[in-house]
């Protein structure tokens, strides 16, 4: 079993780790603001914002009818000759997927990078089963090799530096391989062709999954989700379930915003469109292929104030202009999802025991909100979580203690006044005596700025003020 | 019109509510602060305990409700608060109706201060030297309110106004979360100052005492020549009032 870092430590644990990163506080910020530069640039000539409100309009549509669209994305899945399966949660999904390798003989599996078996914890599974797992987008390739975690949605490994890639892949090239970005990737593309060629299995996600032509969308720029899906005897696809959309006529609003969103780019380079296993004549495809649908927490949404979430696309756009998580990357927000998507997420699917924290790690400062390119109130909803959280008692008794005393004090302007004043008498006490280490917050304060002091004449003593 | 100092603006910049008063009766405008006004309930409303927010908010709201006209607020995150969440706040409340009566009437300082650019051109203001802005984010993206700062800050002679790649993102105060996560609040703050201090720039200004005492307190203990000021505080510093 893996261990969990969501429940076992806290988010200023985490972050910690991470602020004392050098490289990770350059990186992050390096290649996060050249995704909302460049998404900022290439939409220019673009009206972005009637995009957002049309893509919004398609997934809230989709979103408060998705029975309807998710049977519909079924049938016409079956009747394109794609096996399809319902998981409700993790361990359903993984076992759908074990259980298809298992009838298939499979012996070595290729992934295409998906964050939906990140979810499921599904590589540990297949490779309790024997399997042999390549996953084959360079990122997650890295991230694999390294028995690590994708830190970003799109960009798994926005953590490392080139020096730390080269040194893994030298490792497995068993040779020192040059500090050149193309030298890496060609040894890399070359590992991964006789990967491609044996596999048995290719493991995807989906981007979208269109519903009245039966179609797993999959946008990539390297190539491999071509070769996973074309190559091997057998494809699965796993999907969250609120990936779907109504028509294919949509890809028209939601292939643009994914790839802006995400990349920067108005258009992928490759998108990898799949409507059933090989046909009759046709040279290449899969034999068979197979869809798994899953819920994992996704359903019990529909209809409360969550709702909106379910609408997320996963482009990783909330994470690029993140001001905690450009500081911070996503390894500190505990499991898959990192940045505000992350915060929202995390408690929805795993609790608010376990997830509760994270709501709290964000300034609220709506940037999320303004780039969402399906315009989900990310600020709202982590609003809505830490209510939440007060209101189920997942707070800690101090902070309700704390809120307590402070609506007390300052819901009298007497009690105000007279609280105010002797506080601030022995803030400056403390001050001058050198305790204000030990005045709790305000010592977590006074750590790295400076105090501001209580006026010895706040404004509502002035005279003026009676004036 | 009715001046809210607000808690912070009363209790750690008395000061800045001083320049900001002195400067809309610079512009002609009439103006008597509000007495038996607290605060306006943000730091437990984002905390999630709505009734301990409502029960402070409820003495602001009540005390707002016995002035007359437009409420000046000099804190860009409050401002907000008052306008975008008092109604769900109070919704279903008993001063429910007394709430999106007086919400209606909140008005951020420098966004008063930019109907009135002509008067404030007419005051010969001067302030020599180089300026960027910060932009609060619930200022900005609640109230949409940045080419009013910005304008205001226009009207001062010999004030350079300097673009900051930065000027619109968070500083890291964030109100609890400034104690929260301090390591992640503070290196948030020197993002913003390492920003500012490379643009070369003299001051940092906002319109907002959050983002005040979070930048202004690490410029401190960080020592790089930058003044941190606001809005009010400046134009004071220009002559006006």
């Amino acid at each position: 079993m893996s261990t969990d870092p969501l429940t076992e430590s806290t988010f200023a644990e985490r972050s910690r780790a991470q602020l004392a990163k050098p490289f990770l506080r350059q990186a992050v910020p390096r290649a996060t603001d050249k995704a909302v530069n460049d998404l900022r640039a290439r939409f220019v000539y673009h009206d972005y914002d009637g995009l957002r409100e049309m893509g919004r309009e398609i997934r809230a549509r989709t979103i408060s009818n998705l029975d309807i669209y998710l049977d519909q994305f079924a049938d016409a899945l079956a009747a394109n000759g794609v096996h399809v399966h319902r998981a409700a949660d993790a361990a359903e999904a993984r076992e759908h997927i074990q259980r298809i390798c298992r009838e298939v003989g499979a012996t070595r599996v290729v992934k295409v990078k998906s964050m939906a078996t990140e979810e499921i914890e599904l590589n540990p599974a297949l490779a309790a089963d024997g399997l042999q797992i390549t996953e084959t987008d360079l990122g997650e390739y890295v991230v694999q090799l390294d028995g690590d975690k994708p830190s970003h949605i799109i960009a798994p490994i926005i953590h490392k530096t080139r020096g730390e890639i080269r040194e893994t892949l030298s490792r497995v090239a068993g040779r020192e391989l040059p500090d050149d970005a193309s030298e890496l990737t060609g040894f890399a593309r070359e590992t991964l062709r006789d990967a491609f060629m044996d596999a048995d299995v290719g493991i995807s996600g989906a981007n979208f999954g269109v519903a009245d032509s039966g179609t797993v969308v999959l946008v990539t720029n390297e190539g491999n989700g071509r070769m996973c899906t074309a190559m091997p005897r057998v494809h699965i696809s796993l999907m969250g379930i609120e990936r779907v959309i109504p028509r294919l006529d949509d890809l028209a609003v939601m292939l643009p915003l994914i790839t802006g969103a995400g990349t920067g780019q108005l258009i992928t380079s490759y998108v990898t469109m799949l409507s059933g296993p090989r046909q009759e004549g046709e040279p290449d495809g899969p034999e068979s292929m197979h869809v798994v649908l899953l819920d994992n927490g996704r359903r019990a949404l529909l209809g409360t104030a969550f709702q909106d979430v379910l609408h997320c696309i996963r482009c990783g756009a909330c994470q690029n202009v993140c001001p905690v998580y450009r500081q911070v990357g996503g390894h500190a927000y505990g499991w898959v999802y990192g940045g505000p998507i992350g915060a929202v997420l995390t408690p929805l699917f795993r609790g608010q025991a376990a997830g509760g924290e994270l709501p709290q790690a964000s300034t609220l400062c709506g940037a999320c909100d303004d780039i969402c390119p399906v315009k989900i109130p990310l600020h709202d909803l982590l609003l809505r979580l830490r209510q939440q959280r007060a209101d189920v008692g997942a707070a800690p008794w101090r902070e309700r203690m704390a809120a307590d005393l402070w609506a007390w004090a300052w819901s009298s302007p007497v009690r105000y006044r007279v609280v105010t004043r002797v506080s601030g008498t022995v803030v400056r006490v403390a001050s001058g005596l050198g305790l204000v280490g030990r005045l709790g917050p305000v010592g977590v304060w006074a750590r790295g700025r400076a105090l501001p002091m209580l006026a010895r004449r706040p404004f509502h003593t002035r005279r003026d003020h009676d004036a | 019109m009715a001046l809210f100092p607000t808690c912070l603006g009363d209790l750690v910049a008395p000061e800045m509510v001083e320049h900001a008063r002195m400067a809309l009766v610079g512009c002609g405008v009439q103006v008597a602060p509000v007495r038996g006004a607290t605060c306006c309930g943000q730091p437990a409303f984002n905390s999630g305990f709505h009734d301990q927010a409502r029960r402070v908010a409820r003495v602001t709201l009540r005390a707002l409700a016995q002035t007359t006209g437009p409420i000046v607020v000099p804190a860009g995150s409050c401002a907000a608060m008052m306008s975008r969440h008092w109604s769900e706040l109070f919704a279903g409340d008993r001063d429910a109706t007394l709430a999106r009566v007086v919400s209606a009437r909140v008005v951020e300082f420098t966004a008063v201060l930019a109907r009135h650019l002509d008067a404030l051109e007419r005051c010969d203001l001067r302030w020599p030297g180089t300026v960027g802005y910060h932009d609060s984010c619930h200022m900005l993206r609640e109230l949409r309110l940045s080419a009013e700062p910005r304008a205001v800050l226009g009207c001062v002679r010999e004030l350079e106004l300097v673009p900051l790649a930065s000027s619109d993102r968070c500083c890291g105060f964030g109100g609890t979360f400034s104690v929260r996560y301090p390591e992640v609040s503070v290196s948030m703050a020197d993002s913003k100052l390492n920003d500012a201090r490379g643009a070369g720039v003299d001051a940092l200004v906002s319109a907002d005492p959050g983002c005040l005492i979070q930048l202004g307190g690490r410029a401190e203990r960080t020592n790089g020549g930058l003044r941190v000021l606001h809005v009010a505080t400046l134009l004071h510093e220009a002559g006006l009032g």
